[in-house]
């Protein structure tokens, strides 16, 4: 017998998954999360699912785990106390960054500079100079550098990011061993070995942010592995597994460990009721997450972005939208329009419906005014306070002129639906897809609500809403495969490149990352733009095709994304390739068939707000639904970690694998 | 003037357009309009657009008037002055400030305007304008700071049909190209202020399926109205009836001897409107740093101004003008009579930051900045390579300078950033993989913001050293007069530059000129200016005063400035800052402007090593 087990550790709960290898069955758990050190929250979840299972801790041969400590390093700013080593001439080059202000005219005045992660005072410059094709201009003084090392006191951990060290390593890699003479026992990340790859700014904050969460990271992953002693793989951002010692060398790659488990989670889902092309939507409490999949393949982006930290490292392409259920309605008094959110309630005080002193109205206030939720939520641990939803709501009425705290909690989900509308289109539309010809997976405690009115605003059909949402982090650890990438900056015309040097870059790179994975299957994929062009695209490579394949393929995304191409050479900027190992099988939920007929599901009637009127509404427990059972809107489905609303018109489809699929009522008929 | 051809010109009823529905139009076109950024910015290829981000994007309402946008440009000005008839799948191309009423300021500058049809109706227009790093004539990168004339300035293109009912005119494409140094980037640059403008369209169609055209039409009406009444409300609270207001700055010179030139801004509130007044500003300039000023661009910097603090997530519009009245006198800096030439405006319009900031942080505390880094300073460099696998090859850079944000009410400055939206340096290893050339040094220079509680963000040193033989230009400005502090904070370091030759000698620039020879080893040092102070420096917490010596952006010199005493190890020294601290104070003005600007100019050629530029008249 042997087992594996998926982990995710979120905010409030830890959620488990133990999957048999052998028949597929699984078992779920869930437990409260333990900030402080989160190893002991997945020791009791585990405890906790090997109970349920009847077997013992021993039999488990891998755990997979999603983890948000380094996510949590960051945005708490916890982490380690980072020496940076630059170029001399360079030492302020997270001080001066882009020199870019966020905002419109007269932002400035408004932007509060975030301080950089390795402080100035903790940053030195060294003499030596390699030139932009790699060649040494000035040799690395050796006796300034020890002296410089010698000036960083109370580092944790050393970034070293020296200028054009993507085109040359041996400054970076020569310092390493001076730093290991003069700073023993301190982390130490080479920006040629996290991200060689041309811009020195975001090299070095990349490299930098590697440092800030490695110690940390690197502490949690002993101890965990100590605890549970077996195989531990922990989740990248990228949506691949790798081992527990890899992701503690390289930890700036899984800073989006947490997101990047609920898209995989959503893929494997949905691949059992058939759908592998998918805009996934995650929306949590103050925050949604969107992502678009093709053929079952997350779409993979060159950035990671944390609360303001952006770092080039691969990522699944998730765009976070500041609305979630705690997001704050309010109505400024000058222009008394309506604007919901960034502002979060938050978990404490929360929506005023929860009772905990919260008294703005909330995304949550205005479900539960109109209707959408049931007097309890988490399986009873919150109950909620009607009338102080409401009390808040009309806060909103009153201000914009509105006739009754319904319509002003319509107009709230409606700006809410509008600003997830709004990162559904970046992910889409914006990115040369239509979003009806793709299938949408709602998830997160209140993905499910709004899933239908965004069905309705983007026209992807089938709305997909998965069984017990809120495990579905760690059921995406447990079905992803084992992964590791290289990449590094070639910058060649890829009119000068011959098919067979073509070839060369990418399998060199193919035999970097094979010797971390056992591959099997390796892609490549390239970033590509017209000479003289400032940004790249992302192209998938085709080591067949040779270089001219590429540029047609470069042509064709070039083409689809903003409607016409040039008539000059192709630059290979970065090469990469990516090995992926075996996936694993988990058999899925089978449900019981059923005869179309939902009424045993039943549980009562409620009356919900839509579209300007009170409508009756009936109630259905989503684990008593059996495979094909179909639900006329409007009805609401509850379960423990999740409420699913579907609205007049619309039916939902039990599928056998057990997620929802939401569809207009009339392309059910006939 | 043009003629819209319309199918469809039955008028269409005003409805009532719900407040939610309202705001899901207003998200609609804030949407539309980043999307249209981003189309440009990832499809440039000329660095001013790629790079520098220098590009506005508009859409207009049926009547040309900007329902979003970052420039409140004139679309009715512009079709004033184009003689045609307009048609579905017209795109119109100009950049010719003269023929547009400035809805552009100089010929760098190319104007795309096109109609959205819905139905056969027009329903709007979209259109953006973009920064060309080279339209041709006498210098590379086509901005000669000894231009007189704009026929000096390149290529200048009248309005016209870029596209006929959706076909290119190809000839005339052909012989604007023919006039510029680098056609691949005016025609990727070209293509991609297309691109973004129909996405727009595009954009805007889908709003009218969505909520039909009558309704959309009548949310645009209600965001226009949204922005009037707000503005309403905001100038009562804001300006005392009757009281003007003033406040004057400078453009240091004009790159032919002439300067320092003034500009001064007046504001008036009578009843429910402002009267914005260029009067008493310097006549315009002989050398090319006029600013060609459009009214409703006046009017667009003013309300974003006023509205920034207010509701920073409203859509900003036009629909406030009817309550402003600008005044911009005729040969004046603002409006130069044609031939004037135009091309190094840049620092005009980057003053009018300062001046608005100058001007209404009068009565509003909230918006009483320091000065700023108040304009966007070019560097080009180019020639051919003279040796190697380039050899004869042309290159051609024209990149951006960054100095010191201002000491703000939320706090400080930060150091060499830029006070345009959207703007970005260009990485070092880029500049060095794709230019000759290597950067030694890219810093800030400490001590050169302004002392305050607020101290202004530091100016830049970036130390270029050549590689290949080729002629460098500089357009930059506050060499001369001061970056200044307010509410007791001092003026920041003004900018500086010079050339230490490959064979020792030391050359000081003056901060415009072009065509200047450099050779392989010679050294430019391109050091921008601080931004100024906010507050009383002697408020400054002395820890921090400390902490800012120990990261090098203060010198322990300068933290007497905040009169606190900085040991060798970096710790404050208690005993000897508070006896400083304790002296009496001087009182504290609230601009503090450096020395009178007689005072500067008797000083300027010891100080700067630069002559005195003559004083402009009025004749």
């Amino acid at each position: 017998m042997s087992y594996r087990l998926g982990v995710d550790v979120g905010g409030t709960f830890t959620d488990v998954l133990l999957v048999d290898e052998e028949s597929g069955s699984t078992w779920r758990a869930k437990t409260a999360s333990t900030p402080s050190d989160q190893s002991v929250g997945v020791l009791n979840g585990i405890d906790k699912v090997c109970a349920e299972a009847g077997v013992d801790r021993a039999v488990i041969r891998h755990v997979l785990h999603g983890t948000t400590v380094a996510t949590n390093a960051i945005l708490e700013r916890k982490g380690a106390t980072v020496g940076l080593v630059t170029t001399e001439g360079f030492r302020q080059v997270l001080q001066i960054a882009r020199s870019f202000v966020p905002g419109g005219l007269a932002g400035w005045i408004i932007w509060p500079k975030p301080e950089p992660l390795a402080e100035l005072e903790n940053t030195v410059e060294v003499p030596g100079r390699i030139a932009s094709d790699g060649t040494i201009v000035t040799e690395l003084d050796e006796q300034a550098a020890r002296h410089a090392l010698r000036k960083l006191k109370g580092v944790e951990s050393l970034a070293i990011s020296l200028i054009n060290a993507f085109a040359n390593d041996a400054h970076e890699r020569r310092l390493a061993e001076l730093a290991k003479e003069e700073m023993p026992g301190v982390e130490i990340s080479l920006s040629s070995v996290v991200l060689p790859e041309m811009r020195e700014y975001e090299r070095a904050l990349t490299t930098v942010a590697n440092g800030y969460v490695q110690p940390q990271v690197a502490r949690y992953v002993a101890n965990l592995s100590d605890k549970i002693n077996t195989d531990l793989s922990i989740l990248r951002s990228d949506g691949g597994l790798a081992k527990a010692a890899a992701a503690a060398a390289a930890p700036v790659t899984m800073l989006l460990s947490g997101p990047a488990g609920g898209v995989t989670g959503a893929v494997w889902v949905a691949e059992q009721s058939g759908h592998r092309e998918l805009l996934t939507f995650d929306m949590g409490g103050t925050s949604t997450d969107v992502a678009l999949v093709r053929e079952g393949q997350a779409r993979i982006g060159r950035e990671t972005k944390v609360g303001d930290l952006t770092v080039r490292a691969s990522a699944v392409d998730v765009r976070t939208v500041g609305a979630g259920g705690g997001s704050i309605a309010h109505v400024p008094e000058l222009t008394r329009a309506l604007r919901v959110g960034p502002q979060s309630a938050g978990a404490e005080p929360g929506p005023a419906a929860y009772g905990k002193g919260g008294d703005a109205p909330t995304v949550t206030d205005a479900n539960v005014v109109l209707g959408y939720l049931p007097a309890a939520l988490a399986g009873g641990e919150i109950t909620l306070d009607r009338e102080a939803a409401r009390a808040a709501v009309q806060t909103v009425a009153d201000a914009m002129g509105l006739p009754s705290a319904e319509a002003a909690a319509a107009g709230i989900v409606d700006i809410v639906n509008e600003n997830m509308l709004g990162g559904l289109r970046l992910v889409s539309v914006q990115q040369g897809y239509d979003p009806r010809d793709f299938a949408l997976v709602a998830f997160g405690g209140a993905g499910p609500l709004h899933a239908n009115a965004l069905g309705r605003l983007t026209g992807a059909w089938p709305v997909i809403v998965p069984p017990s949402p809120g495990v579905l982090c760690a059921l995406g650890d447990a079905t992803t495969s084992a992964r590791d990438e290289a990449a590094r900056t070639v910058l060649r015309r890829l009119g000068d490149l011959t098919p067979d040097e073509f070839t060369a870059i990418f399998e060199e790179l193919a035999g970097a990352a094979s010797s971390r994975v056992a591959a099997a299957q390796v892609t490549y994929s390239a970033d590509v733009r017209f000479v003289g062009q400032g940004n790249e695209l992302p192209v998938t490579v085709e080591l067949g095709e040779g270089p001219a394949g590429l540029a047609a393929r470069f042509d064709a995304e070039h083409e689809r994304l903003f409607s016409f191409t040039l008539d000059v050479d192709h630059e290979l900027v970065n090469a990469r390739a990516t090995v992926t190992g075996e996936r694993p099988r988990v058999t899925p939920i089978h449900l019981e068939k059923g005869d179309g007929d939902p009424s045993s599901a039943r549980t009562g009637e409620t009356r919900v707000y839509v579209d300007g009127d009170f409508v009756d509404a009936a109630l259905y427990d989503r684990l008593r639904l059996r495979a094909g059972d179909v639900v006329p809107g409007p009805a609401i489905v509850t379960e423990m970690d999740s409420t699913t609303l579907i609205l007049p018109g619309h039916a939902a489809v039990t599928d056998p694998s057990g997620s929802l699929l939401i569809r207009p009522a009339e392309s059910l008929e006939g | 003037m043009a003629r819209i051809v319309e199918s469809s010109t039955e008028p269409l009823a005003a409805t009532d357009v719900d407040p939610v529905t309202l705001d899901l139009v207003e998200n609609g076109l804030r949407n539309a309009r980043y999307e249209m950024d981003e189309v440009l910015f990832r499809t440039a290829l000329s660095p001013g657009i790629r790079e520098q981000h220098d590009e506005f994007p508009l859409i207009a309402d049926p009547a040309g008037r900007m329902v979003v946008g970052q420039f409140g440009l004139s679309i009715p000005d512009f079709l004033a002055g184009f003689a045609g008839d307009i048609r579905e799948g017209d795109v119109l191309l100009t950049s010719d400030p003269y023929a547009c009423g400035a809805a552009i300021s100089h010929a760098n500058d190319w104007l795309v305007v096109l109609p959205i049809y819905v139905e056969g109706r027009v329903v709007g227009w979209a259109s953006m304008f973009g920064h060309m790093s080279d339209v041709g004539g006498k210098t590379p990168s086509s901005m000669p700071t000894d231009a007189r004339t704009i026929y000096e300035e390149g290529v200048v293109i009248p309005p016209f049909k870029l596209y006929d009912g959706g076909r290119l005119n190809e000839d005339a494409l052909r012989i604007i190209l023919n006039q510029v140094r680098v056609p691949d980037w005016n025609r990727a640059d070209l293509n991609g202020l297309v691109a973004a403008c129909r996405t727009a369209a595009r954009r805007v169609q889908e709003m009218c399926a969505r909520f039909g055209v009558a309704t959309y039409l009548s949310a645009l009406d209600a965001l226009l109205q949204r922005n009037y009444d707000a503005m309403k409300t905001l100038l009562h609270v804001v300006f005392e009836e009757g009281r003007t207001l003033s406040f004057t700055d400078y453009i240091c010179d004009d790159g032919v001897g002439f300067g320092p030139y003034e500009l001064k801004l007046s504001l008036t509130r009578t009843g429910d409107r402002v009267h914005l007044d260029f009067s008493g500003s310097s006549p315009q300039a002989i050398g090319p740093v006029n600013y060609y000023l459009n009214e409703n661009l006046a009017r667009m910097f003013f309300g974003i101004y006023m509205i920034t603090v207010a509701d920073p997530q409203i859509l900003w519009n036009d629909g406030f003008y009817p309550l402003v009245d600008v005044t911009i006198p005729d040969g004046s800096y603002w409006k130069p009579r044609h031939p004037a030439a135009l091309n190094a405006r840049n620092h005009g319009i980057g003053r009018v930051f300062d001046l608005f900031g100058g001007l209404l942080g009068q009565t509003n505390p909230a918006l009483l900045n320091a000065a700023g880094f108040s304009s966007s300073p070019h560097f080009m460099y180019s020639g051919n390579y003279s040796s190697g696998d380039r050899k004869g090859e042309w290159f051609q850079l024209y990149s951006i300078g960054f100095g010191g944000i201002p000491g703000r009410p939320l706090g400080d400055g930060p150091d060499g950033h830029s006070l345009w939206p959207s703007f970005v340096n260009i990485p070092c290893e880029f500049l060095e993989s794709y230019y000759p050339l290597r950067i030694e040094k890219w810093e800030t220079v400490a001590d050169t913001g302004g002392a305050g509680l607020h101290r202004g963000g530091n100016g830049v040193d970036v130390a270029y050293r050549f590689l290949e033989p080729g002629t460098i230009a500089i357009h930059d400005d506050r060499w001369l007069t001061y970056p200044w502090g307010v509410n007791g904070g001092e003026p920041g370091a003004r900018g500086r530059k010079w050339i230490d030759r490959a064979g020792g000698e030391r050359e000081v620039l003056p901060s415009k000129c072009h065509d200047v020879p450099v050779r392989p080893g010679d050294v430019l040092h391109f050091v921008t200016w601080g931004g100024g102070g906010w507050g009383d420096p002697l408020a400054r917490d002395p820890e921090l005063v400390a902490k800012e010596v120990r990261r090098g952006l203060v010198t322990r010199e300068g933290a007497r400035r905040y009169g606190v005493v900085v040991d060798e190890a970096g710790a404050v020294d208690a005993a000897a800052t508070a006896e400083i601290r304790g002296e009496a104070r001087p009182e504290r003005p609230v601009f503090n402007m450096g020395p009178p600007l007689d005072e500067i100019l008797a000083r300027c050629e010891e100080e700067t090593g630069l002559p005195a530029p003559r004083r402009p008249v009025w004749t």
